[in-house]
């Protein structure tokens, strides 16, 4: 065993985990259950399973858990898991015009077709903090839930499909926007099953930012929104909503399958207007984002991205697609970030030698 | 002998053999196929997630996870040394999802996996070098872009990278370039060695092992095939050299001509000097092997 090894290095670890353990125990609290981080994190439950590339619940509390609340570290836990898991069947297209609506916002118009649903927001809540939250017993928790249905009436149910169009198909309608591009029949790039390669098609680029970690990509986004490269967006239109996943009938051809619903939030972005090549006349330009759960700061940084990597004289950070896409994982940036903790004993005696040498001082 | 007897069996145990499925396994011996062809060349593959951090040695990993079989014997180091924090806990995933035996003596592994070293003791033909590589781009230094790299291997458009070696010289009298230092392989492509010191690449040169290098975090592998020309890039007038140890010993088994770690006393502060590949100094001490009293190369 080497020397290294003498300093403690099997131990060292074995402790340091045990530490770990200890740290998040010795409060002596009631054990978080898996549970109650669904219940009552959704969001941070939501981040995690669109970082981690995995739409369960579960497992992404059971990863937060793990990770003590640090939601990059919980993403990692969850794209190790799911690196394990054997994939089965692309799934279909989600479509999300038929979304189950939780909530729907449009800030182009006032009014829209089948009208703007508040939902589930803290957008216009004061943030005081709460100190009777501190005092909440499960009698307290009981009493409001009880309180809040009896109130419901007929509102308990999310608006259903069919009830109105997409806000920015109306725009459509008026030529405003660009015409939908032929639907490609090519299999659509799954970066999870090989290497990005750029330039990367749309489909491997939304998949990407889906998966990107939120600080990132707002942090990108709003460098563009403040003007390194600013598209002036508006949101035509956020949904939040549950989706229905199908995948193809096994042996029926045409026929599908529904698996089950999934959260997510979409949001269609309004951007500056230009002709395009071989268009008589100007339009508004889209951009696109959709990611798994409630997670709206990331899916308009997704939209505005989408949007700013499709300029036509790109110039900006953000509309760089290497600059965006390779820097915005969370799970690839934090562990190299952390990797420079590791020993570089060797490398950096290398420099030595070499910065030795061209000082040109004797040892 | 099924597949299902080679799989370690422990409560609770649910993984393949070597933890990623035999899918990734494939995809990644495919890979590495094309990257023995072609030596040097970035091969792309999909780098799923390891339950290791990206950048901790995932591409590695996942290169000794596709080519490790149960009656390999590996060895795992981390700047030369067994005993380094991230090379044992390595082992310990590998251990545990292949139970194949590991080894601190070069000479008794058949599949060698490490960060930023080659043993001192050149490999033999039946053993596999595995480097984990963070930044597989060598061109990185002059373009920043992706798409503009590619292009420039495979036109074989090395000319920003001469000019500024040669910048560098007219700036600081010499390459200032360290570990990682760039070598023309094949005499085709320019590679980045991972961030070995300039001292291990003769080892890699016209060497009798294969060398196989995995970045995970930027999903590439290439390799280096035994009996490859592998080239630093230099001028006539201005020699590729090595560390220079000259004069100094490794402070626990004496050896000169090793590559010596700097390391200052705990208590003192006391410089001295120490071998990085530490198996190679513990088999000096035990007596298996002559102090080495010259320089190895270069």
């Amino acid at each position: 065993m080497g020397y290294v090894a003498v300093q403690g290095g099997v131990t060292a670890i074995e402790s340091s985990q045990k530490l770990n353990r200890y740290l998040r125990l010795r409060g002596e609290s009631a054990p978080l259950s898996v549970n109650q981080i669904m219940d009552q994190m959704g969001p941070l439950v939501d981040r995690v399973m669109g970082e981690g590339g995995l739409y369960s619940p579960f497992h992404a509390a059971l990863a937060i858990k793990q990770a003590s609340g640090d939601p990059i570290e919980a993403a990692f836990l969850l794209r190790a898991y799911r690196a394990t898991l054997r994939r089965l069947v692309d799934s279909l297209p989600v479509r999300t015009e038929e979304m189950r609506i939780l909530r729907r916002i449009s800030s182009a118009f006032k009014t829209i077709p089948g009208g703007q649903v508040l939902g589930s927001t803290s957008d216009y809540e004061q943030r005081i903090l709460d100190f009777s939250l501190a005092e909440e017993t499960v009698e307290t928790q009981r009493e409001a839930v009880r309180e809040f249905e009896a109130g419901l009436g007929d509102h308990g149910e999310p608006l259903s499909p069919g009830h109105f169009r997409k806000v920015v198909d109306m725009l459509r309608d008026q030529g405003l926007v660009p015409p939908v591009p032929p639907r490609s029949d090519a299999p659509p790039t799954d970066v999870t099953q090989e290497s990005a390669t750029f330039p990367l098609d749309r489909s491997g680029r939304l998949q990407m930012l889906a998966r990107a970690e939120t600080g990132g990509v707002l942090a990108l986004a709003y460098s563009s929104m403040r003007g390194y490269g600013s598209i002036h967006p508006t949101v035509g239109e956020l949904r939040v909503g549950r989706v229905r996943v199908q995948i193809p009938h096994p042996w029926r051809k045409g026929r599908a399958v529904t698996l089950g619903s999934a959260a997510i939030t979409e949001v269609e972005i309004v951007a500056s207007f230009h002709r395009s090549e071989g268009e008589a006349k100007p339009t508004f330009s889209l951009g696109y984002g959709s990611c798994f759960g409630h997670n709206e700061v990331k899916a308009i940084s997704l939209g505005v991205l989408d949007r700013a990597m499709r300029s036509p004289t790109p110039g900006a950070p953000a509309e760089d697609h290497e600059f965006v896409l390779l820097h915005t994982d969370g799970v690839e940036s934090s562990g190299f970030c952390s990797h420079f903790k590791l020993p570089h004993y060797v490398t950096f005696q290398a420099d030595l030698d070499r910065l030795r040498t061209q000082r040109g001082v004797e040892e | 002998m099924t597949l299902q007897e080679l799989l370690p069996r422990g409560k609770g145990f649910r993984y393949n053999f070597a933890f990623v499925d035999e899918g990734v396994k494939k995809e990644v011996r495919r890979a590495l196929l094309k990257a023995v062809a072609l030596p040097g060349h970035q091969v792309p593959f999909a780098s799923p997630e390891l339950p290791i951090a990206r950048g901790w040695g995932t591409g590695g990993l996942q290169v000794t996870m596709s080519i490790i079989g149960p009656n390999d014997v590996l060895k795992i180091i981390d700047q030369g040394c067994d005993g380094s924090v991230n090379a044992v806990n390595l082992r310990k995933l590998l251990v545990a999802t292949t139970g194949v035996r590991t080894t601190f003596d070069s000479r008794e592994a058949t599949v060698l996996q490490s960060r930023h070293r080659l043993p001192e003791i050149p490999l033999r033909a039946d053993q596999i070098a595995v480097l984990q590589v963070p930044l597989p781009e060598p061109l990185r230094l002059v373009e920043p872009s992706e798409v503009e790299t590619r292009r420039m291997h495979s036109e074989g458009d090395y000319a920003r990278m001469w000019v500024s070696l040669y910048e560098d010289i007219v700036r600081n009298g010499s390459i200032s370039l360290t570990s990682g230092y760039p070598c023309r392989v094949n005499e085709t492509y320019i590679m980045s060695p991972s961030p070995l010191p300039r001292w291990d690449l003769p080892l890699l040169h016209d060497a009798e092992h294969l060398t196989l290098l995995g970045a995970g975090r930027e999903k590439r592998v290439y390799a280096v095939p035994p009996h490859t020309s592998v080239r630093p890039l230099e001028f006539d007038d201005m020699p590729f050299a090595v560390e220079d140890f000259s004069g100094m010993i490794c402070a626990r088994c004496g050896s000169s001509g090793t590559f010596l770690d700097e390391i200052y006393d705990e208590k003192s502060g006391e410089p001295s000097r120490v071998c990085s590949d530490s198996g190679f100094c513990d088999l000096v001490l035990q007596g298996a092997i002559p102090r080495r009293g010259r320089r190895a190369h270069g």
